[in-house]
C-alpha cells in the first residue's frame, strides 16, 4: 500500500522578507501506519514543515508527496482529505456555532448527503468519548474537551494520515493522559510535532529531531532520547520518564540555603 | 476589564435564554426573522412626529415577551444600557425643531420633543424586538435562518464568526488589560498612547489569529461556501405567527388605531 505515505524531498523554505531559511533541504519518509514524533527547538522548523503537509504551502523548493499525489495546488484537495491537521490552539480549530456544526463542517464540505454526516459526527465524537458534548458552543467546553472535539472534526473526514501540533500543551495531567490514550488507540499514520518528549516516548516509535531548517537525526526514539550530547545540541532534555527519580536524586540538586 | 467580562457574562444570559423553551422558542427561525425584519421596516417607516401611530406597534414586543416567558426586566436593563447612544443621537432635535406642534393641557410642544421621543420609542421597539429575536432563537440559528433565507453568504459567514470569536477576542484583550494594570502602580490613568498600543497589538493578534483559522478551514476543505446541515421545518404554527404579525403590522400602518380608539371612547 502506497497511499498513506509521507514523502518530504529536499524542502526548502524561506519566510517572505526574511533572508534565514526556516527549512533548508527536509527530507524523510514516513511509512504507512508509523507513529512519528517531530521534536525541536522553538524557531527549528516544526510548524513550518507541518503547513507544508497538508498543502497550505506548496513546495517551491523540493517535493512533498502523500501517498500516491504529489502536493501541488492541483491535488491539494485530495492531499487535504488524506491527511487530517489538528491546530495547537483548538480555538483556531473550532470555529462553528455548536461542537456538532463543527464537526460537520468537513463531511459537508466533502459533499456527503446529510445523512451520511451526521453518522460520520456522531461515530468521529463517540470515538474521543465527546458525543454529550454535540450541542455545546465550542467557546464553553474546556481545554481537554476541545481537544478531544478539534480530533473528532478531522476524523469525521476519515483521513488515512493525522498531523498533530503539540495536541497535548495547555492541558492538565489527566487530559493530556486520555489525549495519549486516544492517539494510542488510532492505526493512522500519525505525525506529532511536540515539546512533549515524554508522550513522544509514549506514542512514537520513530522521531525526527530538527534544528535550524534541518533533520538533525531521525531513527527509533529510545536510540535518540539516550544520545545526550544530540539532545543537548538541539535544545532538549530526556524524558522526565528516563531520568531517575526525582525523589531518590534529590541528592544532586544544589543545598537549600535556610 | 470588568466591562469586558460582565459583557462577556451578559453573553452567556442571552444564550441560556435562548436555550429556553415556549411557543415562540419553538417558531422556525426563518419565521422570527423574518417577522422580526418587517416590524423593523414599519417601525422605521413612520413619520418622525407620528408618536401615537407608532404606539399600537409596542404590543408586538410585549406580546413576544410574554408568550416566550423572557423576563422583562433583563430587556429592559439591556435599552437602558445602550441608551446613551440614543440620547446623543436625539438630543439636538428639540434644540434645532422648535416650532409649536401641539399643545397639551396649555403646554406648549414643540416639534423637536416629539421627534426625540420618537427616535426613543423607535430605539426602544426595534432594539428589543432584536434583543427577543435572539433570546428566542439564538444567534446561530439566527445566522442559519439567514442562509436559508438566502441572505448573502459572506455576510452570514462574518456574522457566525464575529459570535464565535467575540469571545476568544475579548478574553485576549481582558489578559492584556490585566497585564498591562498589574504592572501600572501609579494610580494615573493611563495614557491614550497606552491604550493605542494595547488596541494596536489586539489587532495584530487578530490577524493572526483569521489566518489560523482560515488555515483550518481550508484543511478540512472549505471553499467559500457555508454548509450547515440542519432540517428546518416551517409548521402551521409558524405560518400563523408571521401572518398575524405582518397582518396587525399593516394595519397599523393603513390606519390611526389610537385616533379610532379614542372616538369609540368619546362617542361613549
Amino acid at each position: 500500500m502506497s497511499h498513506h505515505i509521507v514523502e518530504v524531498k529536499d524542502l526548502h523554505y524561506t519566510y517572505p522578507g526574511e533572508t534565514r531559511k526556516a527549512l533548508s533541504g527536509v527530507s524523510f519518509r514516513i511509512l504507512h501506519g508509523e507513529a512519528v514524533g517531530i521534536v525541536g527547538a522553538n524557531g527549528a522548523g516544526k510548524s513550518t514543515l507541518l503547513r507544508h503537509l497538508n498543502g497550505y504551502w506548496a513546495p517551491r523548493e523540493g517535493s512533498v508527496r502523500i501517498g500516491d499525489y504529489p502536493v501541488t495546488p492541483r491535488t491539494v484537495k485530495q492531499v487535504r482529505r488524506t491527511v487530517g491537521m489538528v491546530f495547537q490552539d483548538p480555538d483556531d480549530q473550532l470555529f462553528m456555532p455548536t461542537v456538532f456544526d463543527d464537526v460537520a463542517f468537513g463531511p459537508l464540505n466533502l459533499g456527503f448527503s446529510p445523512e451520511e454526516v451526521a453518522l460520520r459526527v456522531t461515530r468521529a465524537l463517540e470515538t474521543v468519548g465527546a458525543a454529550h458534548l454535540a450541542e455545546r458552543p465550542p467557546h464553553r467546553l474546556s481545554g481537554g474537551e476541545k481537544r478531544a472535539v478539534a480530533v473528532a472534526t478531522v476524523l469525521s473526514m476519515t483521513p488515512d494520515i493525522l498531523v498533530l501540533d503539540e495536541p497535548t500543551s495547555n492541558l492538565d495531567p489527566r487530559a493530556r493522559r486520555k489525549v495519549i490514550e486516544l492517539l494510542h488507540g488510532f492505526v493512522h499514520t500519525r505525525i506529532v510535532a511536540t515539546h512533549d518528549l515524554d508522550m513522544v516516548l509514549a506514542l512514537c516509535p520513530r522521531t525526527i529531531v530538527m534544528r535550524e531548517g534541518r533533520v538533525e537525526a531521525d531513527g527509533p526514539t529510545l536510540d535518540i532520547f539516550n544520545d545526550a550530547e544530540l539532545l543537548d545540541r538541539c535544545h532538549l532534555e530526556k524524558p522526565f520518564s528516563m531520568q531517575a527519580c526525582p525523589v531518590c536524586s534529590r541528592a544532586t540538586l544544589p543545598a537549600r540555603q535556610p | 476589564m470588568k466591562g469586558v467580562e460582565s459583557g462577556l457574562l451578559d453573553f452567556s444570559r442571552l444564550e441560556m435564554l435562548a436555550a429556553g423553551d415556549s411557543p415562540v422558542h419553538r417558531l422556525d427561525p426563518r419565521t422570527k426573522v423574518l417577522v422580526t425584519a418587517a416590524f423593523l421596516v414599519f417601525v422605521v417607516l413612520h413619520g418622525k412626529y407620528d408618536l401615537a401611530g407608532l404606539a399600537p406597534l409596542a404590543l408586538y414586543p410585549v406580546a413576544a415577551m410574554a408568550l416566550s416567558g423572557l423576563p422583562a426586566g433583563y430587556i429592559l436593563g439591556k435599552l437602558l444600557l445602550a441608551s446613551p447612544f440614543v440620547l446623543l443621537v436625539g438630543v439636538w432635535n428639540p434644540v434645532l425643531d422648535r416650532g409649536i406642534l401641539v399643545t397639551v393641557g396649555g403646554l406648549p410642544i414643540s416639534g423637536g420633543w416629539i421627534s426625540f421621543a420618537s427616535i426613543v420609542v423607535r430605539f426602544a421597539l426595534t432594539l428589543s424586538a432584536a434583543l427577543i429575536l435572539i433570546a428566542t432563537t439564538g444567534f446561530d440559528q439566527v445566522c442559519r435562518g439567514l442562509s436559508r433565507l438566502y441572505a448573502p453568504k459572506a455576510f452570514v459567514l462574518q456574522l457566525l464568526l464575529l459570535y464565535r470569536y467575540i469571545f476568544v477576542l475579548a478574553g485576549e484583550a481582558a489578559r492584556m488589560v490585566r497585564a498591562f494594570r498589574l504592572r501600572n502602580l501609579s494610580d494615573e490613568r493611563p495614557a491614550m498612547r497606552t491604550y493605542a498600543a494595547l488596541l494596536g497589538s489586539l489587532l495584530v493578534r487578530a490577524l493572526d489569529r483569521a489566518q489560523r483559522i482560515h488555515m483550518a478551514m481550508l484543511s478540512r476543505g472549505f471553499d467559500g461556501e457555508i454548509r450547515m446541515s440542519r432540517p428546518m421545518r416551517l409548521r402551521l404554527a409558524d405560518a400563523a405567527w408571521a401572518a398575524f404579525w405582518i397582518a396587525f403590522f399593516i394595519l397599523v400602518r393603513r390606519y390611526d388605531i389610537p385616533g379610532l380608539l379614542g372616538q369609540i371612547v368619546i362617542a361613549h
